[in-house]
């Protein structure tokens, strides 16, 4: 991709900017695709632009009910970070934050991806080593992790109290983690995949699959029937509703998860902060917000709106971290939904009915595994079979039992 | 009248000239009166220009005189430290205020950031999306990011106190303007719990900048009785100073609460009945340079005259598209403010107005529109057009028309907000050129400006009828009063607000984010034609004000670009918070020890007087070591452990959970609970189980004993008390419920207090008890209840440390009586024993540790009870996850002992066994527990490792922070592997 530069911008500037071209088209579907992806989120649209860069498809359509980016990729916190336990998460995620490394020169699209550092608080000193067990994973899976003593804490983060109701021992930190634009992501893909000629089609709402003889052919939508010759789902938030179209059920809860921002201010936090057991993660945007969230809101739902309860205690989790903020004032709160898995790792790759697809099971972490997700994924679909980074997420894992619980590394109790 | 304040009137106004208070703004001495606020006061004062914008930094003024403002947030020192974001519109002004412009360098007068917007051709939306690729954003994020924000953090300490409050009621009524008083009065009478809400601090809304006869009384004298109706009504309360910022499911809302000086109080009201009187707001009008310091909402401008009894400025250019702005300009007028013009959109308004204004001499010129304003600090004039005849141009510009205020009115907006955050739906009405409410599933109701209806007469009637109406809904019954006024007031608006002509990157529509026209026409160029792209890509409404004053507009622009109906573009979403709230409230008192309230065992005393170092485990404090004599941590942990191993220790273990369960179904309840067999147990003794997950991973363990037929005791671990107790009652309620058993938890009703090592028993017997200790009748892992010390008492024969130990437990109030007869009797006999000396003891036995020496990855299998589940034919919770392939995989991670290979290596928990380097790193699994062992004299560990069960013997590599050392693999257990001491 290119057209987008300094150059350009002055070269536009000079004529009232009146000779941009569209960043993505919106045409008519077509009566037929080689490739249907449902849902036009972050890895719907990168699944589409990899099928047509590495995998030479280009009739491709990715249909989305509402507006592309408008589920967890416009909602998410949008931190960015591979600090997994187990090599499978690890090896997938670090992928993906290469990727994202590199993500707006490739696109051409800057996704203002800014690696700050993602730091994780250590309240005890057991939970200081379960991080030991967590950082050293980290290290033999040749990711950066370093384990940070208090002062050294205090000193990346000097508005956190110490000595808070369970005061910090430690922490630790990857260096290369850390925050990026979520809508950037998301438009940068829509436009690199456009350009390839994929038809990104808004405002379509799937509403069954065509199925025969336990092989997929199309989807009803409410702008018409396409025909697919394959067709992947990429709806977080209601993976168990349209694997349930297609007759197959996933071991997916779906939950809202809150998000929150502060009025912009001067920058004061240059780092990520999360602590698992003050259970909060914060960060500052480069608007100059407090973006923050912790836990989901207690009980399942589609309802993409947070509660009282959850936002309370977010908010005391990060004055008890950070009393300093607490004159500053809550701007706004959302939610989106989650899906979470057994195992709180992702469902990615084949399902129960020939030539459909699946990626799912994202939990409260799929933005930043957007790259590697539509990596992989266009893979899968183009070789109908799993690409070797996701092998181990399928859904055959919960039959099998091989599963992969990040929770219990992530300090989630299990 | 002080000789600062040039623009304030001599007369009128709600300010208390009596009651001057003096304040600095950018270190510049001022005064003001009571009764203002910080802008009125600024206003009266002659400032014009408050801050620069956000991403041009152009000089700025204030453009409102309420929560809609734009500009005028700045940063207000109250002594304490200084805040950011204050919208001074809103904030009452006190004595010694000092009053900053948080941006501008090097002042808010002379801003070398000026320079951007010289060059604000390349700024425009997206930019960044397009440029700072190379070599990565990080080069300039750091410049972009010292750029950005609306002030510095506080300052200083918080003075602030936070409270929470809940309260129930009938009917919340939000918002005290004409409608939301006559709704409250209607309701009055119904005996209805009625709440009534008002962000300012006095009542009366619109009233309060324009007074009427209301029932044929002036509107003070009305606002004032009604106040007291209100007040003297038992059923009613009256919030002031109190802004509804939150709508939540099941009509619950909240509220932020600033009447008392230093308290917040952040209010969680569920309320019956909702009625949102929560008026509009007006409207700005989109023309080339809309945004110079001077130029405000005609609202505000009459306000700040009839309330504040400041002029905005002697010379003011009235500039509307509908009947009400005229009001503005004859006030203007009447108060010495110099009127050079009404510029009206409209071709024809109604002969009464024209008449009126031909009185005072006001010029109209009609179809007319604003190109542009000129001026080089603030404003000094405006230019005039006359709109085509398809008003998709101007024709016939003016001359330039010299003022220094120019009051702008496109109309009003309903303050939907809160409706949106309901749930509730809003059309577009073509005739206001605005949204309104249409249908919400909660319930609540709408009533006055906020459902469209500006005029006051609607406003008094419809709001006094909405009041009973939704009384009677709640459940109450009233009729509404009567209430009118004289004063006519008309609308006629015409739907133009955007000026068809001038330069579109110089037409503010979002003076907060700096959005111009321009960038919404580039945004719709580029695509970004639904509405959330639109907003997300331009910015606009994403600042602090959340598009009160923008979003129509850019709405209107959008429908005009894409050429579709307004109604079909719709709205973003409206989201909490409608005004930003400070977040102290929203945590309230859960701050330090109220954070998470600590739970004290019930011989805190006792343990503080022994020297007890405490440690968070969870909630609790609990002892971790006994600093006796001043000995360090490492000293008291090895003496502790040895004082136990060679005499007797005691350890406090209330925090243990404790479940009880009861009923003919309580055995059969627990065998599909545990893995292990529970029917088999007699009555009076122990046994030890794990709980899995339905995936069959260990959840927790501990012992179960068995106190009668139909009666059972469940100990949990400590941590997983809350969780084990909520995992047994989901099971019953949702899955079992046909199975008769009573679950209840009674942790904190027992005082655990745990005497072990060779001498326990000696010592125990000298106590007072019934209970008989002797090996004979108190085995290991037995159960014997009767009284110690003359109180109910259990003693279990239960050992976590693996010598001789006895748990007793007694009500938690005389569990301190027992710990300090133990102690008297066992003199230097016995000692006290903290928690890590507890975990230590427990690793050289070789017991587990749930959560420390498994992970969310361990099975039942990998633990070594293999043989107990083959054994088991009944089902159990995570069984069938245990016969799946991979439960079943011989190279799953095992639960082995290690110990390092040279005495030297310091062996830590957190270390991971590793495969050779030559075979390509791998981590084959962690070391769980590591500890010098003081009665072995050597480091031991437990750990995880693949295969773990068949390596024993093995050496094995070991890799902590990139360090490696060689360690053996060894059976779990190192100490007394054959339980003789524990079963003495």
């Amino acid at each position: 991709m290119n057209g987008y530069s300094f150059l350009s911008v002055v070269r536009q500037a000079l004529n009232g900017h009146k000779g941009w071209p569209v960043v993505w088209r919106s045409p008519e579907p077509k009566k037929n695709y080689d490739v249907v992806i449902v849902g036009a989120g972050g890895h719907g649209l990168a699944t589409a632009y990899y099928l047509a860069k590495n995998h030479f498809i280009k009739n491709i359509a990715v249909l989305e009910k509402g507006w592309l980016g408008g589920g967890n990729t416009g909602r998410n916190t949008q931190i960015t970070r591979s600090n997994y336990f187990w090599p499978q998460s690890a090896a997938f995620f670090d992928h993906s934050l290469k990727l994202y490394e590199h993500l707006g020169q490739e696109l051409n699209f800057n996704v203002m991806l800014s690696q700050r550092g993602m730091l994780t608080l250590a309240h005890s000193l057991h939970e200081l080593e379960g991080m030991r067990r967590w950082a050293n994973a980290i290290k033999i899976n040749d990711i950066d992790a370093e384990v940070l003593t208090p002062i050294e804490v205090k000193k990346l983060v000097p508005l956190i109290d110490l000595n808070c109701r369970f005061p910090i021992r430690g922490g630790f930190i990857q260096h290369r983690g850390g925050i990026s634009r979520h809508d950037a992501v998301a438009w940068g893909y829509a436009r690199a995949a456009s350009a390839y000629g994929v038809d990104i089609i808004q405002q379509c709402e799937v509403t069954a699959f065509n199925i025969s003889s336990g092989r997929v052919t199309g989807v009803h939508t409410t702008r018409g029937t396409i025909g697919a010759d394959k067709i992947s789902i990429a709806v977080a938030g209601h993976t168990s509703e349209l694997a349930r179209m297609a007759d197959f059920r996933v071991p997916v809860t779906s939950m809202a998860l809150q998000a929150m921002v502060s009025e912009p201010i001067k920058p004061c936090l240059n780092t990520v902060v999360m602590s698992p057991i003050i259970h909060m993660y914060a960060s500052q945007s480069d608007r100059g917000e407090l973006v923050f969230g912790g836990g989901a809101d207690l009980y399942n739902s589609y309802a993409q709106r947070g509660g009282i309860p959850l936002l309370q205690e977010n908010i005391a989790a990060l004055l008890e971290l950070f009393p300093a903020f607490s004159r500053l004032r809550l701007m706004r709160q959302w939610a989106g939904i989650v899906d979470i898995t057994p195992d709180t790792s992702p469902l990615m790759g084949l399902t129960p009915v020939q030539n459909l697809y699946i990626s799912g099971g994202w939990g409260t972490g799929g933005y930043k595994a957007i790259p590697a997700g539509g990596e992989t994924m266009a893979y899968t679909i183009a070789n109908d079979q799993p690409h070797p980074l996701i092998e181990d997420f399928g859904l055959e894992r919960f039959e099998s039992g091989a599963l992969i619980d990040e929770g219990a590394a992530s300090g989630v109790a299990h | 009248m002080a000789p600062t304040q040039k623009n304030r009137l001599t007369s009128g106004g709600r300010i208390d000239r009596s009651k001057p208070l003096s304040f600095k703004f950018n270190n510049r001495k001022l005064q003001g009166y009571q009764g203002d606020t910080i802008a009125s006061a600024l206003l009266a004062n002659d400032i014009s220009t408050v801050n620069r914008s956000f991403k041009y930094h152009r000089r700025r003024g204030i453009m409102s005189a309420g929560v809609e403002e734009t500009n005028a947030l700045l940063t207000v020192s109250d002594g304490k430290g200084d805040v950011p974001v204050v919208r001074t519109t809103v904030r009452a002004l006190v004595d010694d205020h000092q009053i900053k412009s948080p941006s501008g360098f090097p002042s808010v007068n002379f801003d070398l950031g000026r320079v951007l917007d010289f060059t604000h051709r390349l700024w425009t939306a997206g930019f960044y999306n397009k440029v700072f690729k190379w070599p990565n954003w990080h080069w300039y994020e750091g410049m972009v990011r010292r750029m950005a924000g609306l002030g510095n953090l506080p300052g200083g300490e918080d003075g602030n106190r936070y409270f929470h409050h809940n309260l129930h009621c009938d009917l919340l009524i939000v918002g005290a303007g004409p409608a939301g008083l006559a709704a409250a009065l209607s309701s009055v009478t119904s005996g209805a719990r009625v709440l009534l809400v008002e962000q300012d601090h006095e009542l009366g809304g619109s009233l309060l900048a324009n007074r009427a006869l209301i029932n044929a009384v002036d509107s003070d004298l009305w606002i004032s009785r009604t106040r007291s109706a209100l007040e003297e009504a038992v059923n009613v309360t009256v919030m002031t100073s109190s802004t509804v910022s939150g709508y939540y499911d099941h009509n619950v809302l909240t509220i932020i609460d600033r009447s008392t000086v230093g308290v917040k109080r952040f209010w969680k009201v569920r309320a019956k009945e909702v009625l949102l009187a929560t008026g509009a707001i007006e409207q700005p009008l989109v023309f080339e340079n809309n945004d110079r310091p001077g130029i405000m909402l005609a609202h505000a401008a009459m306000e700040y005259v009839n309330r504040y009894a400041v002029k905005p400025a002697d010379v003011m250019v009235v500039v509307t598209n509908n009947d009400s702005a005229y009001q503005v300009a004859f006030t203007l007028y009447d108060n010495g403010v110099r009127v050079p013009a009404i510029v009206d959109a409209r071709k024809n308004i109604a002969n009464e107005i024209v008449q009126q204004a031909n009185q005072r001499g006001i010029p109209i010129m009609s179809n007319s529109v604003i190109l542009n304003t000129f001026g080089t600090s603030v404003l000094s004039s405006v230019r005039v057009g006359t709109l085509s005849d398809d008003g998709k141009s101007t024709v016939n510009p003016t001359d330039e028309i010299a003022c220094q205020g120019l009051a702008i009115s496109g109309g009003f907006n309903p303050s939907s907000d809160l409706y949106s955050q309901a749930g509730g739906n809003l059309q577009y009405a073509a005739e206001l050129a605005c949204f309104v409410p249409m249908q919400c599933r909660q319930r609540v109701t709408v009533a006055g400006a906020a459902q469209g209806k500006f005029s006051l007469a609607e406003a008094l009637t419809e709001g006094a009828c909405a009041g009973s109406e939704a009384a009677n809904k709640a459940g109450f019954t009233c009729a509404p009063i009567d209430v009118t006024t004289s004063t006519t007031s008309s609308y006629n608006l015409k739907a133009v607000r955007i000026t068809p002509a001038g330069d579109s990157s110089r037409k503010w529509v979002d003076f907060m984010a700096d959005v111009t026209v321009a960038d919404i026409e580039l945004a719709v160029r580029e695509n970004f034609v639904s509405v959330q792209h639109l907003k997300r890509y331009t910015t606009t409404g994403m600042s602090a004000d959340q598009g009160k004053t923008s979003n129509l507009n850019a709405l209107t622009l959008l429908a005009e670009l894409t050429q579709k109906p307004i109604g079909e573009v719709g709205t973003t979403t409206f989201r909490p918070q409608f005004m930003p709230v400070p977040m102290g409230a929203i945590a309230g008192q859960r701050h330090g020890d109220f954070y998470t309230p600590a739970r004290l065992l019930p011989a805190h005393d006792w343990h503080v007087r022994h020297g007890a170092v405490f440690e968070n485990y969870g909630a609790w404090k609990r002892p971790e070591y006994y600093a006796t004599n001043g000995r360090d941590r490492e000293t008291a942990i090895r003496e502790e452990v040895l004082a136990l191993r060679r005499s007797a220790g005691l350890f406090d273990g209330s925090p243990l959970g404790k479940i009880e369960l009861t009923g003919p179904d309580a055995g059969e309840f627990l065998n599909r609970i545990y893995v292990n067999n529970v029917l088999t147990l007699k009555p009076g003794r122990i046994r030890y189980g794990l709980m899995l997950s339905e995936n069959g991973i260990i959840i927790d363990d501990g012992v179960f004993a068995r106190l009668a037929d139909d009666h059972y005791l469940v100990s949990t671990t400590s941590a997983n008390a809350d969780r084990i107790i909520a995992w047994l009652e989901e099971w019953h309620q949702c899955e079992w419920p046909d199975l008769e058993v009573i679950i209840s938890t009674v942790t904190s009703q027992w005082g655990v207090t745990t005497i072990a090592g060779p001498n326990a028993r000696v010592l125990l017997q000298g106590i007072e008890s019934d209970i008989d200790f002797s090996a004979q009748a108190l085995p290991h892992m037995s159960v014997a209840t009767g009284t110690l010390l003359g109180v109910p008492a259990r003693v279990q024969r239960v050992s976590y440390t693996g010598e001789m130990s006895f748990e007793i437990n007694v009500p938690a109030i005389q569990s301190q009586r027992v710990i300090e007869a133990l102690m008297n009797l066992g003199g230097n006999r016995i000692a006290p024993i903290g928690v890590e000396a507890s975990l230590l003891l427990r690793t050289e036995k070789g017991y587990l540790h749930v959560g420390a020496d498994t992970d969310g990855m361990t099975n039942a299998l990998d633990v070594g009870f293999a043989g107990i589940v083959a054994k088991k034919q009944s089902d159990f919770v995570g069984r069938r996850s245990l016969l799946r392939a991979d439960d079943q995989r011989k190279d799953r991670r095992q639960f082995v002992g290690v110990e390092p290979l040279n005495d030297n290596e310091n062996l830590q928990s957190g270390a991971h066994f590793v495969t050779p380097q030559d075979e390509g790193r791998r981590s084959q699994g962690i070391v769980t527990s590591a500890c010098f062992s003081p009665t072995l004299k050597r480091i031991i560990g437990l750990g995880l490792l693949e295969r773990g069960f068949e390596r024993k013997g093995e050496t094995v590599t070991v890799f902590d922070d990139g360090r490696t050392f060689d360690v053996r693999i060894t059976e779990p257990v190192f100490y007394d592997p054959s339980g003789e001491k524990m079963n003495a």
